[in-house]
Formats: C-alpha cells, structure tokens, sequence
C-alpha cells in the first residue's frame, strides 16, 4: 500500500482486551477518510497510533513514504500529522490569537535572516486569516478559557491548521456542539484546503456522508469494511454491525 | 475597562514602591540598609522562583541551590578574579546557570509534586557540600572578610550600605525589566501555553522539554547573579542563608505574591523575609508559626495571589494525564505548595 498515510497490520492490546488486531489503513493525499463502527471498536485508538500518542504492539505507521512508528506526537506534528481531539484542547489562559500562533510557531519559516521577534511575527501574520476563516476574529482577544464550547472547537481547528498539516486528525469534532454549530463546522470542514487529508472519527453518519469520500468500517479492533461512502451505506454487513452495536 | 483600571493602578503602585526603594537609604540607618539590600537579593531569587513555578509551572524549592552556587562562585572564584561588580555578577550567573543546566536531567522530566520533592533534595544536598568541604567554602563558619565591590572599571569602591544598597537596587531592578522583557517574547508565550496544557503543546509541535530546561538554566542564572548581591550586601555567607527555611519562605513569598506575577514575586518574596526577620526581634521562636498562618490564609483568602493574575496555576498533573479544562482554575492553586503545612 501507499499513499500519504499508510498504518499497517497496527495491533494495540489493553491487557487482554485487543482494542486493535492488525488493522491496516491508508489515505491518499487530500483524501476526506472517514472511520466508523460500534463504540469500543478501536476508532480512537486507531487515531491515536497515528497520531503517535498511543504506542502500537505490532504494526508500522508510514507517513509521507517514511516510518514514523517511533516518533511521539510532536514530531510527527512537525512531519505534517495535526490533530483536533474530542474536548477541545485550547490554552485557557491565552488569548484566541495567543492559542494560533503558539501552534503556528513550529512551523513558521524565517524569512531574511533573523530580527529580534521575527518568528513571533510571522506567526501573528499566519493567526489573523484563520480567526478570520473559523469567525472568530471578534473574540481574537478574549482567553481561551472564557470562549464557549462551539468557539473552542473553531480554535482547535485554527490552531491545526496553523501547524500547516498534510493530515488532520479529527476526533468527534461535532461532540457537544448545537445543531447550528454542527452546521457551521462542516462548511468549515468542507472548505478546507484539498491539500489536507482529514481522517475523521465520527459517530453521526449524516456528516460522514456529507463530508468524506472514502470509509473504513471497524468492528471488535478489525476492518469490516472499506469503500466509498455509497459502498458503506448499502453494505448489509455494516447495517448489521451498527444494528449489534449500537442495541 | 476593569482590567485597564487594574493595570494602572498597579503601574502607579509599581512607580511608588520603586521611588521609595531609591530614597529609602537616606530615611534608615546603615543596619537597615543593609537589610534591605539582603532582602532585595532574595527577592530577586523569589523572581526566579516565580519564573518556574507560575510561568513555567515547575514548583519549586531548589531556587537556594543556584543562589548558593553564586553566592559561593562570586566570593571565592570571582574577587580573585577582578573586585568589579559586573564580572562578579557574570560569575556568580554563570555558576547558577552551570548547576541548573546539571540538574536538569532530573529536574525537567518531573512534574508537579515530584518537582517539589527532586529540588528541596536538590537545595539539601548542595547546603550539605558547603557545610562539609571546608577547604573552599570554610565549613559552616562560612566564609568572611569578602573584600569590596567596585560597580563597574573606573567606580570607587562601594565602601557603605548606602552604596551597595543602591548598588543592589539598580541590579534587581535591571535583571527584573530583563526577566519582564524576555516573558514578552516567544519563550515567555511558549512557557505559559505549557504551564496550561503541555499535552495540547506538544500536539503542536513543539519540543516542551527544550523550553523547560531554558527556563530552569536562566532562572539558576538570575538566582546565582542574586548569590552575588548577597556577597556584596552581607560581604560574609555561610551554608545558613541557603537552608530549607529560605527556600520555603521563598516559595511562600511567590505564592502569596501571585505565582505568575514577576512584580509580585519580587513583594512577596521581601515582605515574607521582612516578616520574619521584624518577628524574629518581637516573637522570638514563633516566626515560623505566624508565617504558616500566613500562608493558610493566602491561600484561602486569595487562592490567586495578592496581585491576582487570571488562570495562574502550578501544573501538578503527570504528563499523561488528560488536558486541563480551563473550568475552575482557582482550585488548583490552592495545590501547588502542601509541603509547606508540614
């Protein structure tokens, strides 16, 4: 297999529970991936190893045609891989803009050699159109902390983008959010650059239809099924895995 | 509009206290003098601490290590070298800064309560090296006779308290403005953004560890240039003024100071040794015991510190716990310093 992201024969055991038994995975450039299946079935873990905060048993990670499998989570941010996780993860103390351009730092090129705050600079001029972008520019000064939940799910993804990803890792980013913001998170969503793959973990199926173009379908830690969003949705073998599951 | 009252207010307050630091050598004796310039040394090491506690959330009570390790460079490396204040003073920054860089394998892998507990073992066991190596510290006799500081080339000798008190002053207040300056820049952001969620820090990228061990480097530097003014306001030391009482009533200081608030720090710091050393004349042995009082009553009534500051907080989560939620941050102040009570 090849591609942008390519997770391979990843197995994850909690004691004796087997939360993943070799799973294989693979996301091409720009491709919207999305990952479904019954509570417990590994989704997160599966987004965790590839996000490397969760060690695998066995199985490799190759991201950009290289082996990540041993990096930790910060390194493979600075490789490309930025992730939103379920409860919005923001610095409370620091403002809106603070929060982007701390995650736009990493990544931010030196441009003409070096000036006292260059860098800072540069990460300020990369937080303005994000804000922007998420509508949040209004609050841009307000600490994180006090912003409301929809608003904070908006950051966390200003800052992933901030970090300039080639993949973005989505946990439950419609968790906890009102009709209206779940609305408005996925025009968000839909207008991201085709330069960013997204994985999505999602338990609402509507927005998995609505948003990606490629799914995989996991079940007791094993792939059940992978196709186009089509495939999935007419699979009996998945109506059947979602009927157990969610009873 | 409340915040900016509040900011004005403490920059007036802030103009006032620094006035009267100025003037303060004529109004008192020589003895006050010299006690104001001892405090001012150890407020400046209460900065420090400050800078590792509440802006790095590394709480601490090694700070007394670098300042030792100053103190102890500048009187006997540093006036065989030259009796110029400056070179004394980069001495004395360079040997905190040394000792700081060799603990960090211990220091900056440790969070929360463990930091407490490496850093007192730290401060215990230098004390102890400069009570037992006598050849070069003298032993617990300390070492006396320190010869004078000149300021800088061409500068006559500082040969009254007047003069090193001023002498102090204009150090503690330059490296205090440097401290406030570099909090301005990326490190001070970055440092902040990983006292609230280091998980989500590293998520982004960035290499936490790197931060943390620049920070605990430079506050050993400003505490080991604080070791200097020591040497130059007592111009004697000995293993007693970096006991676990210093580190602990510095730690105190900087909580009720307000943790993350440098200008707090430095009050703190001072107005907790000008406690204890006005209580030790009226209330000879219960010092201690006003000072926990003290301590309780912060924390209960002001769990964010005199001079309040929004979210401060210690971290005292392991690295794998869950990120903070930024709900009831007052709660955890109240945290960070448990071994105080004991």
């Amino acid at each position: 297999m090849t591609g942008l992201l390519s997770a391979q024969d990843v197995s994850v055991r909690y004691g004796s529970l087997a939360a993943l038994a070799g799973v294989d995975l693979c996301i091409h450039d720009g491709q919207r991936h999305a990952l479904i299946g019954p509570n417990g079935a590994g989704k997160t873990t599966l987004l965790n190893v590839i996000g490397g905060s969760t060690k695998p048993h066995r199985g490799t990670v190759r991201f950009n045609g290289r082996d990540v499998s041993r990096l930790g989570p910060a390194a493979r941010a600075r490789r490309g891989i930025n992730r939103i996780h379920q409860r919005p993860a923001v610095f409370p103390t620091l403002t809106a803009t603070e929060n982007v351009v701390v995650a736009a730092l990493p990544r931010v090129i030196r441009r003409r050699g070096w000036r006292p705050g260059g860098r800072r600079r540069a990460a300020h001029h990369r937080a303005g159109p994000l804000l922007e972008q998420m509508g949040l520019t209004d609050v841009a000064a307000v600490p994180a902390g006090h912003l409301a939940h929809g608003q904070r799910r908006q950051l966390e993804i200003a800052m992933a983008l901030a970090g300039r990803p080639r993949l973005l890792l989505l946990d439950e980013p419609a968790a906890g959010l009102s009709a209206t913001e779940v609305g408005r998170l996925v025009e968000l969503l839909r207008a991201l650059p085709r330069a960013v793959a997204v994985l999505l973990v999602e338990h609402r199926l509507d927005l998995v239809y609505a948003l990606s173009d490629a799914v995989t379908v996991l079940r007791d830690g094993r792939t059940l099924a992978a196709g186009t969003p089509d495939e999935i949705r007419t699979s009996p073998l998945v109506r059947q895995a979602y009927a157990d599951g969610v009873s | 509009m409340r915040d900016e009252v509040i900011r004005r207010v403490r920059g007036a307050v802030a103009a006032l206290v620094l006035a009267g630091l100025v003037v303060a050598p004529w109004a008192v004796d020589d003895y006050t003098a010299a006690i104001l310039a001892r405090t001012l040394a150890l407020g400046l090491v209460g900065v420090s601490v400050a800078l590792l506690t509440g802006v790095a959330g590394m709480p601490t009570l090694g700070q007394t290590a670098p300042y030792a390790a100053g103190a102890y460079a500048c009187a006997v490396l540093g006036s065989q070298i030259s009796d110029v204040g400056v070179v004394q003073l980069a001495v004395a920054a360079g040997a905190g800064a040394v000792l700081a860089a060799l603990t960090v394998p211990l220091v900056v892998p440790a969070r929360g309560v463990i930091v407490l507990m490496i850093t007192l073992a730290i401060g215990e066991l230098v004390v102890t090296v400069l009570g037992r190596w006598r050849s070069v510290t003298g032993g617990t006799d300390g070492l006396a006779g320190i010869s004078p500081v000149r300021p800088f080339w061409g500068l006559p000798v500082l040969a009254n308290d007047q003069a090193r008190y001023l002498y102090t002053l204009v150090v503690v207040a330059t490296l205090v403005g440097a401290v406030l300056l570099l909090l301005r820049t990326r490190f001070g952001l970055l440092l902040r953004a990983g006292r609230d969620d280091e998980t989500r820090l590293r998520a982004s990228g960035h290499r936490v560890p790197l931060h943390l061990s620049g920070a605990h480097i430079a506050a050993g530097a400003i505490a080991g240039a604080a070791g200097s003014l020591l040497v130059v306001a007592q111009q004697y030391i000995s293993p007693a003024d970096f006991g676990f009482d210093t580190s602990a009533l510095l730690l105190l200081g900087v909580v009720i100071g307000g943790t993350a608030s440098v200008g707090g720090a430095l009050v703190g710091a001072a107005l907790v040794i000008a406690v204890r050393d006005w209580l030790f004349g009226v209330l000879p042995g219960h010092a201690p015991l006003v000072l926990g009082a003290l301590f309780v009553a912060t924390v209960y009534l002001l769990p964010t510190g005199v001079n309040r500051v929004r979210g401060a907080r210690v971290r005292l989560r392991p690295p794998t716990a869950p990120p903070s939620r930024p709900d009831a941050p007052a709660a955890r102040d109240h945290a960070p310093v448990p071994e105080l009570h004991a």
